[in-house]
């Protein structure tokens, strides 16, 4: 079973993730910021790790510049949730080593669809 | 794929909730100029998850709503706007009307959008964007009736890898658009030698024959579009007619032949159908219910305890099918000693659960006194102490609309108005303090303030001009005070918008007695008022005192009791017909004889072989002449109103350890009973009490 990390500082957007990968059968934990994430990852790997942009403590971009610097996330995709107003963000999570993002709102079946253009 | 959202909207709302009330404290704090950017940031953000949930959950109001101050936020956050008392008034107002917006939505009420737009026309009116806020996104993706054919080049640069991107996703991604045809160019792949693992070398050439825009095609792309070179082109050849170019004249090394094979394996995939939805899969959407937050810590000490309740259950298990020895007997009676102490811990536990920090009620109070400090034109700085004490829930939530009044009421009569602070030679800034502390088995709220302190002059005139007391009374200063809790009692000449709505102290003082609680004021002229509140930590469990009358045991409240005594007979004299005064000090203590309250016979009647326990309630001490002292325990408050009818002189029930029905005193009841009051007294029948006993 592919293995997702969901990081969001808001339960609501972090359950609706976590409940729609779940039920399209992937394993999913969550973690509420950047830097519980990041030692999450640490200890276990894997395939695709989703984050919130902004967080308290460690915001989305730290955290997936840290993954991206972690021999074992050279190569994982690494989502951002932003909004549509984060243009910026977008670019500077690029920089950081992003492999996507996932504009809010959106609804599990957009998730879904977006989430197979990185795991399959 | 389709999932029921609604099952989350109780975790959003609270979180929405949760980051008003941030919104709110941190607005609070924000003073223009010397702003500092991690509130602003804190702001931010909660308004932030407020409209991304929103808008996920399909609450658009609020996420339209939203988006207007997140931009203004935004603004200042970026350091591009500066902010101004009236950025953090209107923001102040956003949130008031997004905690109405979503509790309605939360109660599945019809939004009221009025003064939501009224609110975003100000916003926008401060953003200078009037006209394209209100701008609704475009339809996206007119669904073309024809399908067209495109040309796509799609040549990664060597590091794409490295973003965590995967050219066989996107090629199956674009695949599932129409049909696709694709050719592999493999002619930079380096010399084995010199070939990397984490590069990309390839670069492709599709065909894709689809009734998708090319803004779907790019799509696909869309997160690589900076780490590759894309071209989309629209082909005016047919589809079928086109043969594909040929693959590439550089011949190679074939190391990697077994890439493009693999690869013609997608060219011939069919355009997929959507996965089928999991519709079995539905959940029921959680119920609507009043829930309660509790610390997982206090979940774990239960379920710890529960535990420890459970070994004591199997140990005495063990103990009662053995032969009953002197040792077993020891074992036994520790084993219940551990029972007890289990039971004790379980209990005190369990009612944890319903506590919460009376900073749930305090949080208000900051945004409050800023309004009504701005409407008075005064100068209040608010402290807020004690802010963690436990509080019943239940009791927390009755007891915030008295103290919004008594902080009226410091605010308006208690504080005096710059000028006269000044002239007072005090600091112009007044000071209101609410202090939260725990005292015994209650908690203690004060409400201080540093103003004029009550005008015992005024009040006495009032109160003689309203015919509550007569002209030749001989009040102390205190009592004179209280005379602001009788009902009907108004100082101020006009009545002030704030606090004069009709509903005077009386009320206050009333709500609080119902929570069995007490209020007090003490006053000292030029320096300021407190208002003491003193209430039962839960409404649930009561300290009582056991008392003995005739054959009966009443509890008397242990927060009302000052002192029991026996009474020195040569201090008692007669007043009137029949009222017993006792002298205690320099007090006379006015003595109810229970048994003659309660219509009992056969309890001893004679002062000096009873007990007097002495009791005060609103400000009045009386003794209640009772057979005996038991012991003093907590008991479980049953109503009477739910099982049989309210009945004077008795505020409830409670269930003895033997299983006999105790009524706990009203002593406010008991006095009104008496008649010291009020004349003519009821009397509780010995039949009323039969019943109770056979409950």
């Amino acid at each position: 079973m592919k293995k997702i990390l969901a990081v969001d500082d808001s339960a609501s957007m972090r359950q609706m993730v976590s409940f729609t990968l779940k039920t399209a059968g992937f394993d999913v934990i969550e973690a509420k910021d950047g830097s519980e994430a990041l030692a999450i990852a640490k200890q276990q790997d894997f395939d695709v790790v989703i984050s919130d942009v902004n967080m308290p403590i460690m915001d989305g971009i730290t955290l997936i510049r840290e993954l991206r610097g972690l021999p074992n996330y050279k190569f994982t995709p690494l989502l951002m949730l932003t909004t549509e107003s984060g243009l910026e963000k977008k670019v500077e999570g690029k920089a950081a080593g992003a492999t996507g993002w996932i504009v809010k709102p959106f609804n599990p079946e957009q998730l879904l669809a977006v989430i197979k253009k990185v795991i399959r | 794929m389709s999932i029921d959202l609604s099952q989350f909207f109780e975790v959003f709302f609270e979180e929405s909730f949760e980051g008003l009330d941030t919104m709110e404290a941190e607005l609070l704090n924000l003073v223009p100029g010397e702003e500092d950017l991690e509130t602003i940031n804190t702001i931010f953000r909660a308004a932030h998850s407020i409209k991304g949930g929103s808008g996920t959950f399909g609450f658009s109001s609020v996420a339209d709503f939203t988006h207007v101050l997140e931009t203004l936020l935004d603004q200042i956050r970026q350091g591009e706007r500066e902010l101004s008392t009236e950025h953090v008034n209107l923001l102040l107002k956003a949130v008031d009307c997004l905690r109405g917006l979503l509790a309605a939505l939360q109660a599945d009420q019809a939004t009221d959008l009025t003064e939501a737009n009224a609110l975003r026309m100000q916003f926008e009116h401060v953003l200078e964007k009037k006209d394209n806020v209100l701008e609704s996104k475009p339809q996206n993706e007119a669904v073309l009736s024809t399908s067209n054919t495109y040309q796509i080049n799609f040549k990664p640069h060597h590091h794409l890898f490295k973003t965590g991107n995967e050219p066989l996703y996107m090629i199956s991604e674009l695949a599932e658009l129409g049909e696709l045809k694709t050719t592999v160019f493999y002619d930079s792949v380096p010399d084995i030698t010199e070939l990397s693992y984490d590069e990309c070398f390839l670069h492709w050439r599709f065909f894709l024959n689809t009734s998708h825009d090319e803004k779907a095609i790019k799509e696909v792309f869309e997160w690589v579009e900076d780490d590759a070179d894309i071209t989309v082109e629209l082909c005016v050849r047919s589809f079928d007619d086109e043969q594909p170019a040929s693959i590439s004249d550089h011949n190679h090394d074939l190391v990697l032949s077994e890439q493009p094979e693999k690869l013609e394996k997608i060219t011939t995939l069919p355009a997929k159908s959507k996965p089928s939805s999991n519709k079995d899969k539905k959940v029921a959407s959680a119920p609507e219910s009043t829930s309660i937050r509790v610390g997982i810590d206090k979940v774990d000490s239960l379920i710890n305890m529960v535990g420890e309740l459970v070994i004591t259950q199997a140990m005495l298990n063990q103990l009662s099918e053995q032969e009953i020895t002197s040792t077993t007997i020891t074992s036994l009676k520790e084993g219940l000693a551990q029972l007890a102490h289990n039971t004790r811990d379980l209990q005190e536990n369990v009612m944890r659960i319903r506590m919460l920090p009376i900073n749930f009620v305090f949080s208000r109070f900051p945004r409050l006194v800023r309004d009504i400090a701005q409407k008075l034109n005064k100068k209040v700085e608010l402290k807020l102490i004690g802010e963690q004490t436990e509080l019943d829930k239940t009791v927390m939530e009755k007891i915030s609309d008295p103290m919004v009044h008594l902080l009226r009421n410091s605010l308006d009569h208690g504080l005096e108005t710059v000028d006269q602070r000044v002239l007072a030679g005090k600091n112009p800034v007044g000071i209101v303090t609410l202090n939260a502390f725990h005292q015994g088995g209650n908690i203690v709220i004060e409400i201080m303030d540093d103003g004029q302190g009550l005008n015992t002059k005024k009040i006495k005139e009032k109160a003689i001009a309203n015919e509550l007391i007569t002209a030749d009374s001989n009040l102390t200063d205190n009592e004179i005070n209280e005379l602001i809790f009788m009902p009907g009692f108004s100082t101020m000449d006009e009545v002030s918008e704030l606090s004069g709505r009709g509903v005077g102290m009386d009320v206050v003082k009333r709500n609080i007695q119902s929570l069995n609680g007490s209020v007090e004021v003490t006053s000292a002229p030029g320096i300021g008022s407190t208002f003491t509140i003193r209430l039962p930590l839960t409404l649930a469990i009561l300290d009582g005192q056991l008392v003995k009358v005739a054959q009966h045991t009443y509890i008397i409240p242990l927060i009302s009791i000052v002192e029991s005594l026996q009474i020195d007979i040569t201090k008692v004299s007669r007043v009137g017909k029949d009222l017993d005064v006792l002298r205690l000090r320099d007090e006379y203590i006015p003595i109810l004889r229970l048994y003659a309250i309660f219509n009992h016979q056969n309890a001893i009647e004679s002062l000096d072989k009873t007990l007097l326990v002495v009791v005060e309630t609103d400000n009045q001490k009386v003794g209640l002449l009772v057979d005996d002292l038991l012991s003093q325990q907590q008991v479980v408050i049953k109503s009477l109103e739910a099982n049989y009818h309210k009945v004077d002189g008795v505020s409830g029930a409670t269930i003895l350890g033997d299983g006999r029905v105790s009524l706990i005193v009203d002593i406010s009841g008991l006095i009104k009973l008496s008649g010291l009051k009020k004349p003519g007294s009821q009397e509780l029948t010995i039949e009323t009490q039969a019943t109770l006993e056979a409950l």
